[in-house]
């Protein structure tokens, strides 16, 4: 226990007496928040969102009223609570189910609902009135309260891979590990103390980002802090875990830079983080289930945006659990201290 | 004297390179020994096995006349040819996280003096000067109090200056009664600290002895040394055994007096004479037709 808060403080003193480091956790990330929040503060989308129930039916879209208006985006659901929550908070304008019932769901306080609700009254010719009006009630949630998990998340995901993997590689060619394998200190040590000071770094670095971006922004939180922060947690250990097994027996820092790059970019785009991937092909959802950062960010804008509790988010935690313990004990397994 | 370390038939294959190939020797309790040879020898991988960085391909290393056990690294000290500290750790802060690692370890205030760090002890370890941080590695090596000091080539790139205040250290730590290993190709650092040494050549051991006993054995003459520049006559004329060093041509001599008669007598500009023993590099030159430094 001594060696592993011993080298649990050297790692501490080396971040937060590394300038650079802080400058990106503290300034650049919460920058990038109020650029996004003053960005997409007016609300200023030109497209309306219309969703289609399919529930597992194939459709003929071309009888559909808003099937050739480009100014429309026309996205299909398989699950109804997720697109019904959807309506709830703004992100869609109006639900439609044209199989059996004709049924459409609408928040009545969404003006683009209430237009889309229109422009789909009028626009059926035939029979106006056999579509069932529903309506889903929610507070609008701003694209700001949208993203910001995705860009905590973020922060969280350089700070993890970089942070343990590129510096583990960095002592591997510089000679450090070799110096600590010429001392009684065991590798799982040395290990154990990078994974947990870099967790407790994220972990306070996106408490402390998240308060104050909170003072400015005022984001949706509806669900427990406590949950969240379990989130956050697993969420970290399954990033450091990734990040432990690229670094196991990489010693070129090109290589490990490549490497993280590799898999970073993927979560980037993939993950949800700044985009729904609601409207892509369903191979590339598929893929972006294989990643850490989706479970992590799909948990915790459940929490912070519909109130989401320990029930709910147990596939996401179980997901990222599983994760976690596969690549830390390929990460145990591979590692050397030196090449 | 007692064993302290034994090695049988060592061995160490890279690919199809052969580093060492089966290198035996003892080493005596409180003595220093040397690994003396030119860079690619195979001491740093010979070294480096006895220390467990590296698995022998073949050969027995006992520590006190048993293999080595898990409490081998809590006995010994170790400084590596080149390595690095951690960023942002001051020489304090280095020395207190690696005393953790170990059971038990040497007051900080007692390294100080014994490694002289007092002038930069809250320096970062990543600003020290070259000499200032093989003085800072040192005494990480000696932070468990080692039974034996492991030092692979711990000098090289140092000033002169910085080697020499170096070289009192090991004299110290000698004198504290440790038993130390040391690799070097610094024919004098060998021949001042080194009570015996073997030299290396090519993964193999090509002599072994104290410095003065393989001096002995090997030479019975002193060197009479004179500029190239200085001959007014062809090299070839000479009577006398001669070996044209880098900087000079080298006339072994087994009495001086004669031979600087004969050079008076043969009208030889002296000016630049110089007369030396013969060093463990003659030595080595001898036995490999090559010097220790190239």
């Amino acid at each position: 226990m001594q060696r592993i808060l011993a080298l649990w403080m050297a790692r501490n003193r080396e971040y937060y007496r590394d300038k650079g480091s802080l400058f990106w956790s503290f300034i650049a990330t919460p920058f990038i928040v109020i650029v996004l929040a003053i960005a997409f503060s007016s609300g200023n989308e030109h497209l309306f969102k219309a969703g289609l129930l399919v529930e597992g039916q194939q459709q003929d879209l071309a009888n559909l009223p808003f099937a050739n208006e480009p100014a429309i985006d026309l996205i299909q659901y398989q699950d109804a609570d997720s697109a019904l929550r959807r309506v709830q908070f703004h992100q869609l304008d109006i639900l439609i189910a044209d199989t059996g019932t004709s049924r459409y769901w609408i928040n009545p306080e969404s003006a683009k609902g209430r237009i889309l609700e229109k422009l789909l009254l009028a626009g059926d010719h035939r029979e106006p009135q056999r579509w069932l009006r529903q309506e889903v009630r929610g507070q609008k949630i701003r694209y700001i309260d949208w993203v910001i998990p995705g860009v905590l998340a973020m922060n969280m995901m350089f700070s993890g891979l970089w942070g343990i993997g590129y510096v583990i590689v960095r002592y591997r060619k510089n000679g450090v590990l070799k110096r600590l394998q010429a001392t009684p200190l065991r590798a799982w040590e040395f290990l154990l103390s990078q994974a947990l000071s870099r967790l407790g770094i994220m972990l306070a670095v996106t408490a402390i980002v998240f308060t104050v971006c909170n003072l400015f922004i005022d984001f949706r939180m509806a669900g427990s802090y406590l949950l969240l922060l379990l989130i956050a947690l697993i969420g970290n250990l399954s990033i450091i875990s990734i990040s432990l097994l690229m670094a196991a027996r990489t010693a070129s820092e090109e290589l490990a830079n490549g490497l993280l790059n590799l898999i970073s970019f993927p979560m980037l785009l993939l993950s949800e983080l700044w985009f729904s991937l609601d409207d892509a092909p369903e191979w590339l959802q598929a893929v972006s289930q294989l990643l850490p950062l989706t479970h992590l960010v799909k948990a915790a804008r459940s929490i912070m945006l519909e109130g989401a509790g320990l029930i709910d988010v147990a596939p996401q935690l179980l997901v990222l659990g599983i994760m976690t313990l596969v690549c830390l004990a390929a990460a145990g397994l591979l590692f050397r201290w030196h090449d | 004297m007692t064993t302290i370390l034994e090695i049988r038939n060592l061995s160490k294959t890279f690919h199809h390179l052969k580093a060492v190939d089966g290198v035996s020797f003892s080493i005596p309790q409180g003595a220093c020994f040397g690994l003396l040879g030119p860079n690619g020898a195979g001491k740093t991988t010979t070294i480096e096995m006895i220390e467990g960085i590296t698995t022998p391909t073949a050969g027995e290393i006992f520590y006190k006349g048993e293999p080595r056990q898990k409490s081998f690294l809590e006995q010994t000290g170790i400084q590596f040819q080149s390595t690095s500290l951690m960023d942002y750790l001051t020489t304090r802060e280095v020395i207190e996280l690696f005393g953790n690692f170990y059971p038990h370890s040497l007051p900080l205030e007692q390294l100080v003096a014994l490694c002289q760090l007092e002038d930069f002890l809250d320096t970062y370890a990543t600003r020290l000067s070259g000499g200032q941080r093989q003085r800072l590695l040192l005494a990480v090596a000696l932070i468990n109090d080692p039974e034996i000091l492991f030092l692979d080539e711990p000098t090289t790139g140092l000033d002169p200056q910085s080697r020499r205040h170096f070289w009192s250290l090991i004299s110290n730590i000698k004198a504290r009664g440790k038993t130390v290993l040391l690799t070097t190709h610094y024919m004098e650092e060998a021949e001042l600290l080194c009570d015996q040494l073997v030299i290396m050549d090519k993964g193999q051991i090509i002599a072994e002895g104290s410095p003065q006993g393989l001096l002995r054995q090997h030479f019975d003459s002193s060197y009479v040394c004179i500029d190239r520049g200085d001959f007014n006559c062809p090299l070839e004329d000479l009577p006398f055994t001669i070996e044209q060093r880098e900087d000079c041509i080298a006339i072994a001599s087994t009495s001086v007096e004669k031979t600087l008669s004969e050079l008076v007598a043969l009208d030889i500009n002296l000016r630049s004479l110089r007369v030396r023993s013969p060093s463990l590099d003659d030595l080595f030159l001898k036995l490999t037709g090559h010097h220790l430094r190239s």
